[in-house]
């Protein structure tokens, strides 16, 4: 089955107001950063942000990269993840914390990402040690196997996810550049809509089955990113 | 013992006197600041570098102009693969962390208490949004947790104490301090100090800290 569309724009025509995405990479690296500026432009509001960081800033400058634009464009009301980063130093940004504007849940990175693929995987919730005797803690199971404590954590599925991979074909097959990988496998699992971009659009037939990461039956559109800064 | 000169450890001592803990064929994370500076004396070991976005075999830092986008470390800086190393996910890298595959972790910390409870990622009364990225993960999971640190915060105040203050990051899951001034070892009996900064006794060591340190009877100086 052929998934391509033909711009970012049409990728993400139908993200509504008050959507929950989930928005795959690591820092700047193997983020759908097309995706992401198509948001941007679309101006949908009120959404629900997954992701390890809040995108990243410049070097001295301020300027945003990576998720941080849909923060910066006051278009996340609630951001899910494990590390705000540097975003979360700059003025206005501690200015929407402070009235309340933005909402903040930061959990470990290992639950963060389990918590992903248990929604892919199907399963109800997980035990995990990770968080204990800590504030992370508060209001969650605990349970004691063998001997030592562990808290359930429940699973984090979106309406949306946004990848980003090396490679692709029409069919949705996937295949990632190094460390860029990082949460784009967890996450096309964990939502009823899966965009990918790409780097490089190939036709269906052309990978060798044993090399794909994240096969199309996880991916519902696929599109060729325009245009690729790679900032680190 | 000698009585020399009395000398605080740089950062690049402290940090070369904890990579001695680490064991040929081990794979071994490093947090951010003292601790990403033990790689530099790991340099030509056997031992496998593991980076929580996804690399295992992390190399030296590329080149301020080869340096490839794909290729960062967690701390979000361009670096290598060496050969043998392998690229993981999110998932697979903290089966990694949690699954008790990592031998080793180095981290820095605010506060560790003589039971080895760890304090590293929120300071209360700050004005801060903090992120414990995998910090928490780390503190459950690595078979040994090793903090490297000044052994006082920047007004003097004691960072070792008998109970932490800030909220913790892991219970009882530090084995080993590395700071600037002690090699100290949490054993169920408390704190023992094992070696000290050069020119430094017990006694003094003892008055920086916030908890009982215990002497251990082959005490010696850091070699540096």
């Amino acid at each position: 089955m052929d998934k391509t569309v033909k711009s970012s724009d049409e990728a993400v025509r139908d993200v509504m107001d008050g959507a929950v995405i989930m928005s795959a990479g690591f820092g700047l690296c193997g983020i759908p950063e097309n995706l992401i500026r198509a948001l941007v432009r679309k101006g949908v509001k009120d959404l629900t942000l997954i992701g390890n960081n809040l995108g990243s800033t410049d070097s001295g400058d301020g300027e945003i990269y990576g998720i941080g634009l849909l923060a910066g464009n006051g278009q996340i009301k609630k951001f899910i993840g494990s590390f705000p980063g540097p975003i979360a130093k700059l003025p206005w940004f501690r200015e929407l914390y402070r009235t309340k504007k933005i909402e903040l849940e930061i959990i470990p990175q290992g639950t963060l990402n389990e918590r992903i693929r248990c929604a892919g995987a199907g399963l109800g919730g997980f035990f995990t040690p990770a968080g204990v005797g800590t504030p992370i803690e508060a209001g969650k199971e605990k349970r004691t196997f063998k001997g030592r404590e562990y808290i359930l954590e429940m699973p984090l599925r979106a309406d949306f996810a946004l990848v980003k991979a090396h490679k692709g074909d029409r069919s949705g097959n996937l295949i990632y550049r190094y460390s860029a990988r990082n949460y784009n496998p967890v996450m096309a699992p964990a939502a009823d809509v899966t965009i990918a971009e790409v780097e490089k659009l190939c036709e269906t037939g052309s990978f060798d089955p044993d090399s794909v990461h994240t096969p199309g039956i996880f991916v519902t559109r696929i599109v060729k990113g325009e245009k690729y800064e790679k900032r680190t | 013992m000698k009585k020399g000169l009395k000398r605080l450890l740089s950062k690049e001592q402290l940090a070369a006197r904890a990579a001695r803990e680490v064991g040929d064929g081990m794979c071994v994370n490093l947090g951010f600041g003292i601790p990403s500076l033990v790689a530099e004396y790991l340099a030509g070991r056997d031992v496998l570098l593991h980076t929580e976005n996804g690399i295992i075999g992390m190399g030296p830092m590329a080149k301020k102009s080869g340096g490839d986008p794909d290729i960062i470390n967690a701390t979000k800086q361009p670096v290598t693969i060496v050969p043998g190393g392998a690229i993981v996910s999110q998932s697979d890298s903290f089966m990694i962390i949690r699954g008790g595959h990592l031998d080793m972790t180095f981290l820095g910390a605010f506060q560790v208490s003589e039971k080895g409870d760890l304090a590293n990622w929120k300071v209360p009364g700050e004005d801060t949004i903090p992120g414990m990225g995998g910090a928490m993960d780390l503190a459950v999971g690595a078979k040994r947790i090793i903090v490297t640190m000044t052994h006082t915060d920047k007004d003097g105040a004691p960072k070792i104490l008998k109970e932490c203050t800030f909220p913790l990051t892991g219970r009882r899951c530090v084995s080993l301090i590395v700071t600037d001034l002690a090699v100290i070892r949490i054993t169920p009996e408390g704190l023992v100090i094992e070696e000290t900064a050069p020119g430094f006794t017990a006694a003094e060591i003892q008055q920086a800290t916030g908890a009982k340190l215990k002497i251990s009877p082959s005490l010696k100086e850091i070699a540096v």
